[in-house]
């Protein structure tokens, strides 16, 4: 009976594993695979950070919450035009100390923005359908999209975090010519991840962090003790607009802050599919997964596929995600990690 | 002896009514409760008696009537300020959190007398660092009391039945509530889980003063531990008194009649 479940799984995760070493045994170079493969790892930890924020909001209040990418890029739109206006308004230096003092008001912004979903939209639609919610979120990108575009403009606008876009050669000794890693993408990386850890140690340690826990579990039962749910839903908001926050200052001073950020950030869409909706591993996993299925997907199989049927060629990283989710579903819908639905009896 | 302690009123329940749809949960219910007793509230399936509880500490929200507790008249009470004013609960279909362990899930009956901010946690401050270990140690205290130190990092949805009505009991316990509210504490134990369960109830009852009200079904039970007794049946009350006088009322007799607990 398990097996017989599981066989698609297996079966997908084989066909996984083996595209995974295709290169390698068909004769690309080891340095330049793992540069691909790293390269894709840095990518994915900023999936897992957006997914990270989408998981808590699902798990905390059930909403799935199809605003993520609209966050991203209002927080990085905030983050970018203040950074701008700051020295002008109030003649602080442009740079770094316009920068952080931007930061910290865009992130002010995302918690304000908490508060005002978790009262108008999140508070009369509680008891109502979870399509009803998932409309309201569907509103609520929309008013994001076109309310960041009022109020901070719809060019493209740069954050610059003073770091330098040449690339840096390491492990020179072990391969011939080393392998080169984006030094942006290595910062962002290790922000993301940082973030991911402290957020992780915030749920296990503190307080707080276990009343989010108990509404998790249990919502009916932690609002029967006490714990004050449309508290716990703002803070979850606001830590999802922060994770959006930092998403949204990474991807933009690596791409410009642009509309495409949204569609960017609502790969983790396709992450929380993979890694199952409620599970926080799940987020982390499923975006490291993507990360470098997209990246080696590209790099790998585009080019031959080009070659074979005269294609245009490219895009691949634009759909590969959405395509191994939609596997994912069909196989395994509650995810790599995601419990599967029980109902009380 | 506990005779000696009972003191005023400081729960009052007046003329509650409460139904859902056409269902008539309870009529013009009243009650007292008085400080440091026990008091119990028995009476058939679907007489009323959880829904009376949930009235009580916000979970419902009565159609009619008022709550006195402390003093303080409540028509509508929400559950967070029911438990931050001092009214802890259990519950007759368990209410854990069933991925969490036993010292997690009682801690966050700890987390209402927590009050350093959100920030502080955050950045784990000293003082919010302070306080999760002060509190800590008051729930390691009740975990002792209790006698499950053996299981403190389980998830509770692994415990066995009996001990998982332990935890409730010492998630509401970890607030230090002032009356407890317990839903058929024993429930579904064996005779063994019962005289732990009924010890505890009395201890927490002598040792920390705590006023009780509890739903039993076990005549026994109700009858040894309770000072007074209400009796509740089709949403309307029927009996009210010691134990005595109760099981001697014949309006409570007929009741019972024909229905075996
Ligand atoms: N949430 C609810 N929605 C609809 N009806 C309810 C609800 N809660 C209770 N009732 C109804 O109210 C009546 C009283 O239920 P309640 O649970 O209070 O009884 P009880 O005395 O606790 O019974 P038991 O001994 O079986 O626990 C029942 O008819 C029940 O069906
Ligand atoms: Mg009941």
């Amino acid at each position: 009976m398990a097996a017989k479940k599981n066989g698609p799984v297996i079966a997908l995760g084989a066909v996984l594993a083996a595209g995974l070493a295709a290169p390698l045994v068909t004769g690309s170079p080891l340095g330049f695979y793992l540069e691909v493969l790293i390269g894709g790892l840095m990518a994915g930890v900023l999936y897992s950070l957006v997914a990270l924020g989408f998981v808590l909001i699902f798990k905390a209040s059930g909403v799935f919450n199809f605003a993520q990418g609209a966050m991203v890029l209002f927080a990085a739109l905030a983050l970018a035009r203040l950074a701008e206006w700051l020295p002008a308004w109030i003649g602080i230096p442009a740079g770094f100390p316009a920068l952080t003092l931007a930061f910290v008001l865009a992130a002010g912004i995302m918690v304000g923005l908490a508060w005002v979903i978790e009262r108008i939209v999140l508070r009369p639609l509680v008891a109502q359908d979870p399509v009803a919610l998932l409309m309201a979120t569907l509103g609520v990108t929309f008013f994001l999209d076109g309310f960041g575009q009022t109020i901070w403009g719809s060019d493209i606008y740069k954050i610059d975090l003073g770091i330098s876009k040449d690339p840096t050669m390491i492990l020179e000794s072990m391969f011939q010519g080393g392998i080169l890693v984006s030094k942006e993408d290595l910062i962002a990386a290790v922000i993301a991840a940082g973030l991911v850890i402290l957020l992780a140690l915030f749920f296990q340690k503190t307080a707080t962090g276990r009343a989010l826990r108990a509404v998790a579990d249990d919502h009916q039962a932690a609002q029967s003790i006490g714990i004050p749910l449309n508290r716990i839903w703002v803070i979850v908001w606001a830590v999802a607009g922060f994770v959006a926050l930092v998403a949204g200052m990474v991807w933009g001073a690596k791409l410009g802050v642009q509309f495409s950020l949204a569609q960017l950030a609502l790969k983790a869409l396709p992450v929380v599919i993979l890694g199952g909706f409620t599970s926080i591993p799940g987020a982390i996993i499923g975006g490291l997964i993507i990360g470098v299925g997209e990246k080696m997907a590209e790099v790998f199989l585009g080019p031959p596929l080009v070659k074979m049927w005269d294609l245009a060629g490219g895009g691949i990283e634009n759909w590969f995600a959405y395509v191994l989710a939609l596997l994912f579903l069909m196989v395994r819908p509650e995810g790599l990690f995601g419990e599967k639905h029980i109902d009380r009896v | 002896m506990r005779q000696r302690k009972i003191g005023e009123v400081i729960l009052d329940v007046r003329n509650i009514s409460l139904s859902f749809g056409g269902v008539k949960a309870l009529q013009g219910i009243s009650f007292d409760v008085r400080e440091h007793e026990v008091r119990a509230i028995i009476g058939p399936n679907g007489a009323g008696k959880s829904s009376m509880l949930n009235c009580i500490n916000g979970v419902y929200h009565p159609q009619e009537g008022e709550i006195v507790f402390r003093g303080e008249v409540r028509r509508d009470m929400d559950t967070h300020h029911a438990a931050e004013s001092g009214i802890g609960r259990t519950f007759q279909n368990l209410a854990l959190f069933k991925g969490m362990s036993v010292l997690d899930n009682i801690m966050t009956g700890r987390n209402l007398r927590m009050k350093t901010g959100i920030l502080a946690q955050a950045l784990h401050l000293g003082p919010a660092r302070a306080e999760e270990l002060r509190e800590r140690e008051f729930v390691e205290h009740v975990i002792d009391f209790l006698e499950i130190q053996a299981y403190r990092k389980t998830p509770v949805g692994r415990l066995p039945y009996g001990l998982q009505k332990r935890v409730d009991l010492g998630r509401a316990l970890a607030a230090q509530p002032q009356v407890l509210l317990l839903d058929e504490p024993m429930a579904g134990m064996n005779l063994e889980e019962k005289q732990d369960m009924c010890r505890f109830v009395l201890d927490i009852n002598d040792e920390f003063g705590t006023t009780i009200v509890l739903i039993e079904h076990d005549m026994g039970v109700v009858m040894d531990i309770s000072d007074r007794v209400v009796v509740l049946d089709y949403g309307k009350k029927i009996g009210d008194g010691t134990p005595d006088e109760v099981r001697n009322d014949p309006e409570v007799i007929k009741a019972y009649l024909g229905v075996s607990h």
